[in-house]
């Protein structure tokens, strides 16, 4: 339900009310970014903002990434100092970050005016600017795109204004009474239990206070180094596999047992092992058993090692998995002629199978 | 009564001063200093504590003239929504102006208790300096100071009794303030630092411990590990509130046996809190106190789950307030229903703090605790959806609601069930609570709630309110309906100009208006700023566009009003524009 839900939000291009999905995001991505260079390209035209670069931060802060993978919404990994300042485009006009709905309508989150609809975005620091994309299709009032910016509370905006564009006016969206009209059809989807892919954030929602919100970001990061059996976060690692062109990654929380795990990376690497392993397969075969990948990783031709805290290569499969999981910070497949330090017996099965 | 008016004009003054020494609540002082021109006078000279709850309302000038005699001061200095980002950092209440006056007013000054407000290192060393006989520093969401200024405090102040610091951003300077209370200190009966980032001396904090034999109340920072915290409750068996560390160690250890050892002995500890880091192998420390415990705070343990949290909270049966975090589930609300019958107030905070995925809590948790919980009396309970028939329920449970304070991770979100607006169960709690202070909604609603709110809130204090209501109607009910209410802050309600202006005298009976992103417009607060003189109209504006251009009819995006008696104030940085 999730699903179509945040696909609604996407497909539909105003006429009307529709369903909206609270914020539903980021399952669209490619919506969004060719909603986003649409903005630009509204931008572009309207303002000259290569010289309005805002750049949100204390003064003598580092510049923020500009990685327009960045989401704000990986929780977890979102440190309230961050900044998020415009993305430079190309050509240095800035233009908004992808990925969030913009807020500030006066009911719901969603953005109900059509043309302001494709463009979803929001950007957050402490202050609001709006721009105002003038001349924009057929005079919506929704050129206006106002973003709400959420930051840390120490944060001054340091607005270098010096554009000789269009300045940012302080147009308000126009209120959607039309969506008040559609109360009823703000249903469910707003509050479905299985997870929004990811909501955007608007300025001060969910009320929590900033040292609140600081102090259990900066606990959980801590939480993960520490005693990672109580944090159900995921734990990825890199898995790589000689010969392989590319690494894979895995979350480590999803399996319970080494059996469980080598089955995954089986199947996972696949395509590797048979191309490899050909003659070690039986003819007729098509799947590679968990057997016959047992075989491979303890057999003749690949054992499968991991990277400890310290740095060091281990055999996978000594330790109880709580532990191993713990320990180990990259995955390797090797194969078993180089892994003779590791794996003395690289035939036989290990003693410690969970 | 005109006899027993002049009946008590035969009473000396130290008769009705000693009368007036009962009164502790500032409100019923203010009230007899109402009654006549003798009350006045006697009860300023008497009047030791002095509450202000907008230091913008006064001056301290003023203050001190009419209360040469005060020994205790509290201050609230910006407007509650700057907790969640709403409000610049700069906009305002420095603490400074204040101790100034009070220093050259020549004020005993012996307490200081600030809320939101801007402290500088400089105010600590002036208040260090010049109260030899300071008590009692308590700053809460303050900032603006380092360990520097605690340093002076520590050092200077020979008397203090209580160092109270909560939820401040404060720069560590790793200094070693700590370390400063001198070697003849020995008045702390309370010190919490638990919001400082950085370390402190450990064996500094343990002689302090030691020689502090009043302490009663001691809530380390993270960076105390857990065998100091062994050896400190060691010293200190007679703490009545203990606020942990660093909560996470091998539980087959020796210093975890002591520990457990030591926590048995502290047979007086009755409000635990700390946790920021903690292992849940190493909970059942707690578990020997936990029957005695009415205080819990677990609100920083992201790393406990429901399991473990009930394993502990189920020993808690004395339990009268409780702060969690959502992880603990229905289900875990469900047992702390059980367990917990003389729960009055229960807080429960989202444990994923950008509200960006799902909480475990729902309405049916609510009911549980509603129906578990007779004496319930406070909630603040951030959830994931709820339900009118669950608020209708929680309102027939519990009447006895001080404070009911909802927060639905969606702020629209309509009732779960019927798709319909929570009006009606948000009618239902405030026609049931009739001692309702504190009101915050959430959730699809529209006029009518406010309708309700207005008809049946008669004791309402204070309200907020976030992206509800359809037309001015809504605003105008409260405003018309609720007599005693003190501070209302709205944002991001379609409450235009026709509310605002309707009855303009209402404001100078409030302490404060907040609205932003209403449809309010610049010229209807130029009026109102116009006709009400005694009002501050703020506008935060963080465009650079304050003076140049405004239209008239511009809407506001952020408007903050409030009482005051000296006029606007002379601290406004930029952006803020009194009308």
């Amino acid at each position: 339900m999730s699903s179509s839900a945040s696909v609604d939000c996407i497909t539909q291009s105003g006429s009307g009310l529709k369903e909206r999905n609270y914020l539903g995001l980021s399952d669209c991505s490619s919506v969004d970014s060719s909603a986003v260079s649409n903005v630009s390209e509204e931008n572009k035209n309207n303002l000259n903002l290569k010289a309005t670069e805002l750049r949100l931060g204390l003064p003598g802060s580092r510049s923020p990434e500009r990685d327009s993978d960045f989401t704000l919404l990986s929780s977890g990994k979102l440190d309230e100092k961050q900044l998020f300042p415009l993305l430079p485009s190309k050509d240095g006009i800035c233009s908004l970050m992808q990925k969030s709905v913009i807020s500030g309508n006066k009911r719901g989150f969603s953005d109900t005016v059509d043309g302001f609809s494709e463009i979803k975005s929001s950007v957050f620091t402490e202050g609001k600017w709006m721009f105002n994309a003038t001349g924009s299709d057929s005079g919506t009032p929704q050129s206006v795109v106002e973003a709400k910016l959420a930051g840390s509370a120490g944060i001054n905006m340091i607005l270098s204004n010096n554009s000789s564009g269009a300045q940012p006016s302080m147009k308000k969206e126009v209120p959607t009474r039309a969506l008040q009209e559609g109360h009823n059809k703000i249903n469910g989807s707003n509050n479905n239990n299985s997870a929004p892919a990811a909501k955007a954030q608007v300025v001060g929602w969910p009320p929590i206070r900033s040292f609140r919100k600081n102090t259990l970001a900066t606990t959980l990061k801590t939480n993960d180094e520490v005693d990672g059996k109580t944090v159900p976060g995921a734990l990825f690692v890199k898995v790589s596999m000689d010969g392989a062109p590319y690494l894979r990654k895995v979350d480590l929380r999803t399996y319970s047992t080494y059996q469980e795990l080598s089955s995954a990376l089986e199947k996972m690497f696949m395509c590797f092992t048979i191309r490899q392993c050909g003659s070690q397969e039986a003819p007729g075969r098509e799947m590679l058993g968990e057997n016959k990948f047992k075989d491979l990783v303890h057999g003749s031709d690949y054992v499968l090692t991991f990277e400890d805290k310290d740095g060091d290569w281990m055999l996978v499969g000594d330790v109880p998995w709580e532990m191993f999981i713990e320990s180990c910070k990259r995955l390797k497949i090797m194969k078993g002629s180089d892994a003779i330090g590791l794996a003395p017996r690289a035939t036989e099965k290990p003693k410690n199978q969970n | 009564m005109h006899s027993f008016h002049s009946m008590l004009n035969y009473f000396p003054e130290e008769v009705l001063e000693h009368i007036f020494d009962f009164l502790t609540s500032h409100r019923d002082r203010n009230a007899v200093s109402l009654v006549c021109k003798s009350w006045y006078a006697v009860e300023r000279f008497s009047r030791e504590k002095v509450f202000v709850g907008n230091c913008y309302a006064i001056s301290p000038e003023r203050l001190i003239a009419r209360f040469p005699r005060v020994r205790s001061l509290t201050l609230k200095g910006k407007p509650h929504f700057a907790d969640f980002n709403l409000v610049p950092n700069d906009w305002g209440g420095y603490v400074q102006p204040w101790i100034e006056s009070i220093v050259r007013g020549r004020v005993n000054l012996e307490e200081l208790r600030l809320k939101r407000m801007l402290v500088s290192d400089e105010s600590l060393e002036l208040l260090a300096t010049f109260f030899p006989n300071f008590k009692s520093l308590v700053l809460v969401s303050c900032e603006g100071f380092t360990t520097d200024g605690l340093a002076a405090i520590a050092s200077n102040c020979r008397f203090l009794r209580e160092l109270d610091l909560q939820e401040n951003e404060v720069e560590d300077r790793r200094g070693q303030w700590l370390s400063c209370f001198p070697d003849s200190c020995t008045s702390l009966v309370s010190l919490n630092f638990t919001c400082l980032k950085g370390e402190v001396n450990l064996a500094s904090l343990e002689r302090l411990v030691a020689r502090c034999r009043n302490l009663r109340s001691l809530r380390v920072n993270n960076a105390v590990p857990l065998d100091a915290l062994q050896r400190i409750l060691a010293q200190a068996p007679q703490l009545v509130d203990l606020g942990t560390g660093s909560f996470v160690h091998d539980p087959d250890t020796e210093s975890y046996n002591k520990l457990e050892t030591s926590m048995q002995k502290c047979t007086s500890i009755t409000s635990l809190s700390g946790f920021l880091d903690v292992s849940a192998r190493c909970l059942p420390a707690v578990y020997p106190i936990c029957g005695q415990l009415t205080s819990l705070n677990l609100s920083y343990a992201p790393g406990i789950y429901s399991d473990e949290l009930v394993k502990l909270i189920c020993y808690c049966n004395r339990l009268e307030r409780l702060l969690v975090l959502d992880t603990i589930g229905d289900k875990g609300l469900g047992v702390v229903a059980s367990s917990c019958k003389e729960l009055q107030e229960l807080r429960v905070f989202l444990s994923d703090v950008y509200g960006i995925g799902n909480t475990a809590v729902t309405e049916e948790g609510l009911v549980a605790i509603s129906a578990g919980c007779p004496k319930l009396n406070s909630i603040l309970y951030f959830c994931q959806q709820m339900t009118n028939e669950a608020l209708i329920m929680v309102a027939k449970n519990c009447p006895n609601f001080i404070r009911f304070r909802l927060c639905t991770l969606n702020p629209t979100v309509p009732d779960a069930i019927t798709m319909q607006p929570l009006d009606e169960g948000f009618g239902a709690i405030v026609k049931s609570c009739k001692d309702l202070k504190r009101l915050s909604i959430s959730g699809l609603l529209t006029d009518q709630v406010f309708l309700y709110i207005g008809r049946y809130a008669k004791q309402l204090e204070m309200l907020s309110i976030a992206f509800a209501g359809d037309s001015d109607k809504g605003m105008l009910s409260v405003l018309n309906g609720c007599k005693k209410l003190k501070k209302l802050e709205i944002r991001d309600c379609p409450f235009g100009n026709v509310a605002l202006l309707a009855d303009m005298g209402k404001y100078e009976t409030m302490r404060s208006l907040w609205m932003s992103s209403c449809e309010v417009t610049f010229g209807a607060c130029k009026t109102l700023a116009q006709k009400m003189p005694r009002l501050n109209v703020e506008i935060i504006n963080e465009n650079d566009q304050i003076e140049a251009s405004v239209d008239d009819k511009q809407k506001v995006e952020k408007m903050y009003l409030y009482r005051t008696l000296v006029g606007p104030r002379k601290d406004a940085p930029g952006f803020v524009w009194t009308l």
